[in-house]
């Protein structure tokens, strides 16, 4: 038998209770409020198509055909997160997925990774770092892709590289900062508690230690678009709603043409990418100081809606059917329209973020950018070049960071893992 | 039926009032009979008011009545230490707590601080019975506590290299012995960091002064002659006598660091604490911030960390065969790292860390995340 001493002083004649079983008291406790949460809230997907999940705090079912966190219902917080992976080991990376796996389907449910936050040996650091216990799932989702960069050789990927999963042409004003910038792999959670968003990306950061390493990672606050057309649109930081004819999440047929991999898209390299996607990460700093000073009317001609409604111009509804010659050609609504970008189209999840100052007495701020597509060269990249190229709007903006990744299908069970098909 | 949802806040609420009524119930039952044990310190005794108490969580309330400042101690029957307190002034008071397993112990006093002590044999009763380590285990923490005291005496002249030359004087010959009589201390720093007040001596940096203190006056050791060679570039009268304080204060350890309470748990957990120390002051810079020397530590922090594995390893192999080859291979990776750094790989001639690109400490920043990570692990591993 180990024995273990140690030593403390005190001042006072009484031994303080231990912080320990103050912490496992009230941990008990607030764990099986988190359980009952999580077990009271039974939910199936109804085919292939998530259901919205309204309920807030509810969990979102992590298996499935397609990840969740794509078309499923859009949470108010995110929390993401790109890695490289700094082992050289194959069968390591595997490991890696499948415990990355086994943590998402746990905390998606609302339980703690491993053998969770307390209870263990006390001379061992727990397995779950414990911030969100008693939290409801509040709608976790966590959605896995993996960077052109993964598919470089070192673990025989060469051939499975997908051929939609180029490197991003450099579009007119980037600015893009190389430390926020690509990764191997992501991580996209989105949560309606920050806590609930920021604890899982730290687990999963936690477990990859010694094999993958954070590259770079964004907090986002605010939806800016959503996948619930009878909700209200969100708004962006310049105060108009973005995304008004954002794909709805139960929209089977507008998602299978535009936004999941399948027939010819999920053929040869890309064969196990059949019921994925591919996401686009930008960062883009808005420059609001200079925006708040726009007048409003140009603010709307810019945008070609009206501030108020959301209407397109000339139109008094937002959900009008825009009639884009009306605007001014540099709209950006005329330019972003699928209509002038031959039908290109595709599924939006970005936020807002503020990430304190930019050192000159303005914030930094702006929007973190998230496209979903079936395939970005017929979806992103051309809408992006003519936003490029002529949006009134990039006087108030600047992509200053960048980065694509492949999002393999759902994981089917408990003894799939993210990934599978792709290391198979 | 839908759980009410608990916020953070109502969390935090809910484990303060849970430890609100945890510490009534605990004054409570101090004013029954607390468990504690008071021992009486005269110059000629040590009354102790319990020879059994159960073990775990065991306080000790010492009341010196004698006429010397005296020191208190548990030790096991082999006289290794269990806890001890020092500098118990005539007539005060002090407590002391330990987790004190079950089996046989001795509480000694010690008058006059000097001598084997007046000893009163003590029984920690209950739990699991014979509180004995393997023979492995002993000759673990034997094993470490002779690396622990060579270090020590290992360093004391190569300290006085540096400060011989600080006292003559020479600034150039001073800023070459510096990071070299640093090493043995950074190879074992959590043994000092354990005494309480030997750290804070030779080696605080202008920001861990605490409030009140004068830097002019109460900043001693490494770091302040650091800044005086590298910033101010001169040795003046205050970093002569430095240099004397600093022998003095290191002598004082090397005297004490064999006493140091040692378990494989705190071999173990000191393993990790020098990662740590890397992972805040090395590897961000913020250590030698004038002499830019930090891959000097950081390869002595590694060193160290290393010793009390490789000490630990018989052990944990055993418990943990996975875990000890996670840690072979992230101490190698990480060595190998820090080889890019030196010409010479047998030496302590590290690239100064001002010509350590963003990058690189990112790559270094890396390894030292991919060996804490399981090394936070190993206490647990040694104690299964």
């Amino acid at each position: 038998m180990a024995e273990d001493t140690q030593e403390t002083t005190t001042g006072t004649g009484a031994a303080a209770p231990s912080r320990r079983s103050v912490i496992g008291w009230g941990g008990a406790g607030l764990a099986l409020g988190a359980a009952v949460a999580g077990g009271a809230v039974a939910l199936t997907r109804d085919g292939d198509t998530a259901v919205p999940v309204a309920e807030s705090g509810a969990a979102v079912p992590f298996h499935g055909p397609h990840q969740a966190g794509i078309a499923t219902a859009v949470q108010d917080r995110l929390h993401f997160a790109a890695f490289d992976v700094k082992t050289k080991d194959r069968a390591e990376l595997v490991q890696l997925l499948k415990d990355w796996t086994r943590a998402a389907e746990r905390m998606t449910a609302g339980a703690e990774v491993g053998e969770g936050a307390y209870g263990g040996l006390p001379e061992a650091p727990p397995d779950d770092t414990g911030e969100a216990l008693g939290l409801k799932p509040s709608r976790l989702t966590l959605t896995i892709g993996f960077g052109p960069s993964l598919f470089d050789g070192r673990f025989g990927l060469k051939d499975k590289r997908p051929g939609a999963l180029v490197e991003l042409p450099k579009f007119p004003g980037d600015n893009l900062d190389p430390a926020r910038s690509g990764g191997d792999l992501c991580v996209q959670a989105c949560a309606d508690d920050p806590q609930v968003a920021v604890h899982a990306i730290r687990n999963l950061a936690r477990i990859g230690f010694g094999k993958v390493a954070v590259r770079w990672s964004q907090l986002g606050f605010g939806k800016t678009s959503s996948t619930t057309p009878d909700a209200q649109t969100p708004r962006n930081l310049f105060g108009f709603k973005d995304g008004t004819r954002n794909i709805a999440g139960t929209d089977a047929e507008r998602l299978a043409k535009h936004v999941w991999v399948s027939g010819k898209d999920a053929e040869g390299a890309a064969a196990w990418m059949d019921g994925g996607s591919y996401l686009v990460a930008r960062r883009i700093r808005m420059n609001v100081e200079t925006w708040d000073r726009t007048p409003l009317a140009e603010q709307e001609d810019i945008f070609g809606r009206d501030k108020r409604e959301g209407a397109p111009v000339g139109k008094a509804k937002e959900h009008d059917e825009p009639f884009l010659k009306a605007m001014k050609p540099d709209s950006h609504v005329r330019l972003a329209h699928p209509d002038t970008n031959a039908g290109a189209t595709i599924l939006r999840r970005g936020y807002s973020f503020t990430d304190g100052t930019d050192g000159l007495g303005r914030l930094e701020a702006g929007l973190f950018f998230l496209a979903y597509q079936k395939d970005v060269r017929t979806g992103f990249v051309p809408v992006q070049t003519s936003l490029a190229r002529a949006d009134a709007l990039n006087e108030y903006i600047q992509h200053v960071g960048s980065a694509l990744f492949a999002i393999p299908p759902g994981v089917r069970d408990k003894d799939d893992w993210w990934g599978r098909a792709l290391f198979s | 039926m839908r759980a009410v949802r608990l916020s953070v806040v109502t969390a935090a609420a809910t484990a303060a009032a849970l430890a609100a009524v945890t510490g009534c119930t605990e004054k409570s039952d101090a004013k029954a009979d607390d468990g504690t044990v008071t021992v009486v310190a005269k110059d000629d005794s040590c009354e102790v008011s319990k020879k059994e108490f159960p073990a775990g969580h065991v306080n000790l309330a010492v009341e010196n009545r004698g006429s010397k400042v005296t020191e208190v101690y548990v030790l096991y029957p082999d006289d290794r230490i269990v806890t001890e307190r020092e500098n118990i002034g005539p007539g005060t008071k002090a407590s002391l707590t330990a987790e004190i397993k079950a089996g046989d112990y001795e509480i000694a006093c010690k008058p006059g601080m000097v001598g084997d002590g007046i000893r009163q044999q003590v029984k920690a009763t209950g739990g699991a019975a014979g509180a004995k380590r393997s023979p492995e285990m002993d000759a673990a923490v034997a094993a470490y506590r002779q690396y622990v005291q060579a270090q020590a005496d290992a360093t004391l002249p190569k300290v006085k290299v540096f400060t011989d030359a600080v006292r003559a004087g020479d600034v150039e010959a001073a800023k070459k012995a510096y990071a070299a009589s640093r090493i043995g201390w950074e190879r074992t720093e959590p043994v000092a960091e354990s005494f309480g007040d030997i750290d804070p001596k030779v080696d605080v940096r202008e920001d861990g002064l605490e409030a009140g203190q004068d830097p002019a006056k109460d900043w001693t050791g490494w770091h302040r002659l650091e800044k005086a060679l590298w910033q101010d570039k001169k040795i003046g009268d205050r970093e002569k006598q430095l240099a004397d304080t600093l022998d003095k204060d290191l002598a004082d350890w090397a005297k004490r660091v064999g006493k140091a309470e040692i378990t494989p748990t705190s071999m173990a957990n000191g393993a990790k604490e020098l990662l740590d120390e890397v992972a805040t002051g090395k590897v961000t810079g913020e250590e030698e911030r004038y002499s830019r020397t930090d891959l000097v530590d950081f390869k002595a922090n590694v060193e160290g960390a290393q010793k009390s594995f490789d000490l630990l390893k018989p052990v944990a192999t055993k418990n943990d065969p996975k875990l000890v080859a996670e840690l072979d291979k992230q101490f190698a990776a990480l060595n190998t790292l820090l080889d890019k750094y030196r010409a010479d790989k047998t030496g302590y001639d590290f690239t100064s860390y001002d010509k350590v690109g963003k990058p690189e400490r990112k790559e270094l920043s890396d390894g030292v995340n991919a060996l804490a990570e399981p090394l936070s692990k190993l206490a647990a591993a040694v104690v299964k």
